[in-house]
C-alpha cells in the first residue's frame, strides 16, 4: 500500500530543515509554538514582515524554527535587541519570545524599561518555573516550596507574579493563559499582534523532565491536568491579585487591555517638529 | 559645496563624523567622560530623521545596537571603561553575527570606577580581548577632534566593509580638547554602505563569504535570515556538536580582519626617515610624543614617533620591518603596559622595546619622554 505523503499546512511558517526541534516529548513549548503559528496565519501576517526574537533557553530556541527574520540572542537580552530592531525598522512586527528566567532575571530589567517606555513589540514569556535548558534550577517564578536543582529543599524565595508586574511598568496588554488553553492562547496571541505598544502573554507551560518529575507531577500529562482541574479565567482582574503558588487555583485572562501613545509615535512626532529644513 | 570649518570638540566631532557616515540610530547610557556623545546625539539625531534612545544600561545599549542594526541602520553608541565592561558579551555577539556596528568609547582612568573626570588609556587590550572565545574587532584611535571626524567616518566604513564591531578608542582629553575641525566638501567623503545580497532567497547563504564578506540581509528585505550566536554554519544555522564549524566558523571571523590587517592599518610616521629611538603612541599622548621628538631633533638626538591610529589589528609586520632599522623603541602610554606587550612581540628580539607608563589622570608631558629618549640614547 502506498501513503501520500502530506506536508503539514504549518509547514511553510517553519524552517522544516531544522526539525526534529531539540524539546522534551511532553514539554508545553510545542504548543506555544503552535498557537503561535496559527495566530499569525489567521491575521495573515506577512512572514517577510515579522522579526521573532528570543534570549536563551529552551525557549529561547523558538526563533530558530520558526521561518521569518529570527534572532536568537544572547541570555536575558531579547528585548532591548527587538526595541533597537523596531525602531530602526518600524514596519517590521516584533515579538520577543521567551523563558522566565530569559525575561524576569536575568533581562527582568529589560523587560520593565521596555514596557514603561511602551515600545510597540509583543512579548510572550513562556513560564514554566524553572530554567529548563540548565538543568531544573530555581528562578523568579518557581513557586514557594517548589523542588528544584538549586533549591534541593524546597525554594524559600518569593516568585514574581509576571502579569502584576507587566500591569505595574506600563504594559498595555497583559494576559495569561495556561498550554492546555491553545485556542485561548492563539487568539489572545491574536490580539497582543494587533495591540499598538507593549503587549505582554504570560503562557504557564509544563516541563516534565526538569520541573515536573521533581515536583510530584512527572508525567507531562500530569501537569495538563492541572491545569484544567486548577486554572479559573477571570478577565480584567488586577493583575496584583493573580498570585502563583503551589496547589493553589491559577487564574488566567485578559487582564489588561488600554491605549498609551507608544515611543515610536513620540519619536516620529519630535522628529517632525526638530527637523531640518 | 566648499570645506567648512567649525571650533569643535572631540565628542561633537565624532557626532557629526557619524551622522556624515550615515548614523541614523544611537543607543547608549551616561557615563563620564562619554556623556556629551550623548547628550549631543540626542539633540542631532532627531533632526536628521534619526533615532536617540537612552537605554537602561550599557548591555540594553549594545543590544539595541545589534537590534537596529538588523534593521537596516548604521548604529553608534558611546561609553567609557565601566560600561564597555558591561557590553562586552555582545561585542562577541556582534563579533560571531557579524553585526556592524561603532562603539565610541572615551577612556577615563581605570580599573574600576577609577577617576572618573581624568584621562586613561587602559582600555587597550579589554577592546581586542574583552569578551570570551576567538573573535576579532578593529580599533581606532584619534588624536585631535578634527581626527575624530575624518576617522569616525573610517570607523563607520570598515565597520559596514568588514562586518565587524568597530571601537573607536577616545581618551578623555580628546574628546574634551577644542580645535578647529575642517570639514570637506560632502562630495569628497568616502562613505561606505553595506553589501546586499543580489540572489534570491532560495539562494541565498546568510553567512556564506563573498570575498571575504557575506552580503547582509537585514530585517523585512525578505531573506528571512536565522541570526544565532550559537556556533552556525554559513545558513546561519547552529551547528552546537561540530568543531569543524566551529573551525570554520571561528576562522573566517578572525581571518577576514587579520587577512586585511595591512588595508585596515593606518600609521603617522613623523621624523622617521633616518630615526634611530622611536616613539610609539596613540590618542592625546601622540601629542606630547611629537613635541618630545621636536626637542630631541633639537638636541640633534635621531628621534621619531610612529603613532598608531588604528591599534587593532595590530600593525605586527609593520613593526616587525620597522626593527631591522630601528633598534630603540619608547612606547609612551597612559596605563601600565599594553601595547607595550605587542610592540615587544612584534619586533622578535631584533630591538629593545621600553614602557614609559602613566597611571592614569595625567598625561606625559613633552619634557618627561624627551628625558626618557635621552635615557634611552646614552644608556648604548
Ligand atoms: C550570560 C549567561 N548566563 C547563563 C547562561 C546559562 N543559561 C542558559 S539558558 C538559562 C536559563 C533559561 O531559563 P528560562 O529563560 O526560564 O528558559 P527555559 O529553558 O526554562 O525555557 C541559563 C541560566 C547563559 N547562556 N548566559
Ligand atoms: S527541559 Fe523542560 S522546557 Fe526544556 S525542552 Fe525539556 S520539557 Fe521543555
Ligand atoms: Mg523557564
Amino acid at each position: 500500500m502506498e501513503i501520500e505523503a502530506r506536508a503539514n499546512p504549518m509547514d511553510k511558517y517553519l524552517r522544516a530543515d531544522r526539525i526534529p526541534h531539540i524539546w522534551c516529548s511532553g514539554c508545553g513549548l510545542g504548543i506555544v509554538l503552535n498557537a503561535f503559528l496559527h495566530a499569525i496565519e489567521e491575521l495573515n501576517i506577512d512572514l517577510d514582515k515579522l522579526a521573532v526574537v528570543s534570549g536563551i533557553g529552551c525557549t529561547g530556541r523558538i526563533a530558530g524554527y520558526i521561518n521569518t527574520d529570527s534572532y536568537h540572542t544572547t541570555h536575558g537580552r531579547a528585548i532591548p535587541f527587538a526595541t533597537g530592531l523596531k525602531l530602526a525598522n518600524p514596519e517590521m512586527k516584533v515579538v520577543v519570545i521567551s523563558g522566565d528566567g530569559d525575561l524576569f532575571a536575568i533581562g527582568g530589567n529589560h523587560f520593565i524599561h521596555a514596557a514603561r517606555r511602551n515600545i510597540d513589540i509583543t512579548v510572550i514569556g513562556v513560564n514554566n518555573y524553572n530554567y529548563g535548558m540548565t538543568g531544573g534550577q530555581l528562578g523568579p517564578t518557581t513557586p514557594l516550596g517548589a523542588r528544584t536543582t538549586t533549591s534541593p529543599y524546597g525554594n524559600i524565595e518569593h516568585p514574581f507574579n509576571l502579569c502584576h508586574v507587566a500591569h505595574a511598568a506600563g504594559a498595555v496588554y497583559v494576559a495569561r493563559w495556561t498550554v492546555l488553553h491553545a485556542i485561548r492562547l492563539k487568539n489572545s496571541i491574536k490580539e497582543a499582534l494587533n495591540k499598538r505598544g507593549f503587549s505582554f502573554i504570560e503562557v504557564i507551560a509544563a516541563c516534565p523532565t526538569t520541573y515536573g518529575r521533581r515536583n510530584k507531577m512527572p508525567d507531562a500529562l500530569d501537569e495538563m491536568r492541572f491545569y484544567r482541574e486548577h486554572s479559573v479565567i477571570k478577565h480584567g482582574i488586577d493583575p496584583s491579585q493573580a498570585n502563583i503558588e503551589i496547589g493553589k487555583e491559577i487564574v488566567v485572562g485578559k487582564f489588561v487591555d488600554i491605549e498609551k501613545p507608544t515611543f515610536n509615535e513620540a519619536v516620529e512626532e519630535l522628529k517632525k517638529k526638530v527637523k531640518k529644513k | 559645496m566648499k570645506k567648512e570649518i567649525r571650533f569643535w570638540n572631540g565628542s561633537i566631532a565624532v557626532s557629526e563624523g557619524a551622522i556624515v557616515a550615515g548614523c541614523r540610530f544611537f543607543a547608549g547610557y551616561p557615563i563620564t567622560p562619554a556623556s556629551d556623545i550623548a547628550e549631543y546625539m540626542a539633540l542631532r539625531l532627531p533632526q536628521e530623521d534619526g533615532i536617540f534612545i537612552q537605554m537602561e544600561d550599557e548591555i540594553a545599549s549594545i543590544a539595541a545596537l545589534l537590534g537596529a542594526s538588523w534593521g537596516g541602520a548604521k548604529v553608534m553608541t558611546s561609553t567609557s571603561g565601566p560600561g564597555f565592561s558591561l557590553m562586552q558579551e555582545n561585542v562577541g555577539l556582534a563579533a560571531v553575527t557579524e553585526t556592524p556596528l561603532v562603539i565610541a568609547e572615551v577612556q577615563r582612568a581605570g580599573p574600576s570606577t577609577g577617576m572618573p573626570t581624568l584621562v586613561g588609556q587602559g582600555d587597550v587590550m579589554q577592546s581586542r580581548w574583552g569578551s570570551h572565545g576567538d573573535y576579532e574587532t578593529i580599533v581606532i584611535s584619534p588624536s585631535s577632534p578634527q581626527e575624530s571626524f575624518d576617522l569616525v567616518i573610517r570607523a563607520f566604513n570598515l565597520a559596514e566593509l568588514y562586518r565587524v564591531p568597530v571601537i573607536f578608542l577616545m581618551d578623555e582629553c580628546i574628546a574634551h580638547m577644542s580645535e578647529r575641525v575642517v570639514i570637506p566638501p560632502k562630495e569628497e567623503i568616502e562613505v561606505v554602505e553595506r553589501i546586499k545580497p543580489n540572489v534570491s532567497p532560495e539562494k541565498y547563504m546568510p553567512f556564506q563569504p563573498v570575498n571575504d564578506i557575506a552580503p547582509m540581509a537585514t530585517a523585512g528585505m525578505g531573506y528571512r535570515v536565522h541570526v544565532t550566536g550559537l556556533t552556525h554554519n554559513e545558513k546561519g544555522y547552529p551547528m552546537t556538536t561540530s568543531p569543524e564549524v566551529q573551525e570554520w566558523m571561528v576562522r573566517h571571523i578572525c581571518d577576514k580582519i587579520r587577512k586585511n590587517e595591512h588595508k585596515i592599518r593606518d600609521i603617522e610616521e613623523y621624523r622617521m626617515e633616518d630615526a634611530e629611538i622611536a616613539i610609539v603612541a596613540f590618542g592625546i599622548v601622540g601629542r606630547s610624543a611629537k613635541a618630545a621628538v621636536k626637542m630631541a631633533r633639537r638636541h640633534r638626538i635621531k628621534a621619531g614617533l610612529i603613532r598608531l591610529k588604528t591599534i587593532w589589528p595590530f600593525p605586527e609586520s609593520y613593526f616587525e620591518s620597522m626593527a631591522d632599522s630601528i633598534k630603540k623603541f619608547i612606547v609612551a602610554e597612559i596605563n601600565y603596559g599594553q601595547i607595550k606587550l605587542e610592540v615587544e612581540r612584534a619586533v622578535h628580539g631584533k630591538a629593545s622595546v621600553e614602557l614609559l607608563p602613566k597611571f592614569g589622570g595625567a598625561v606625559h608631558q613633552p619634557m618627561e619622554i624627551y628625558q626618557k629618549i635621552k635615557e634611552v640614547k646614552n644608556g648604548n
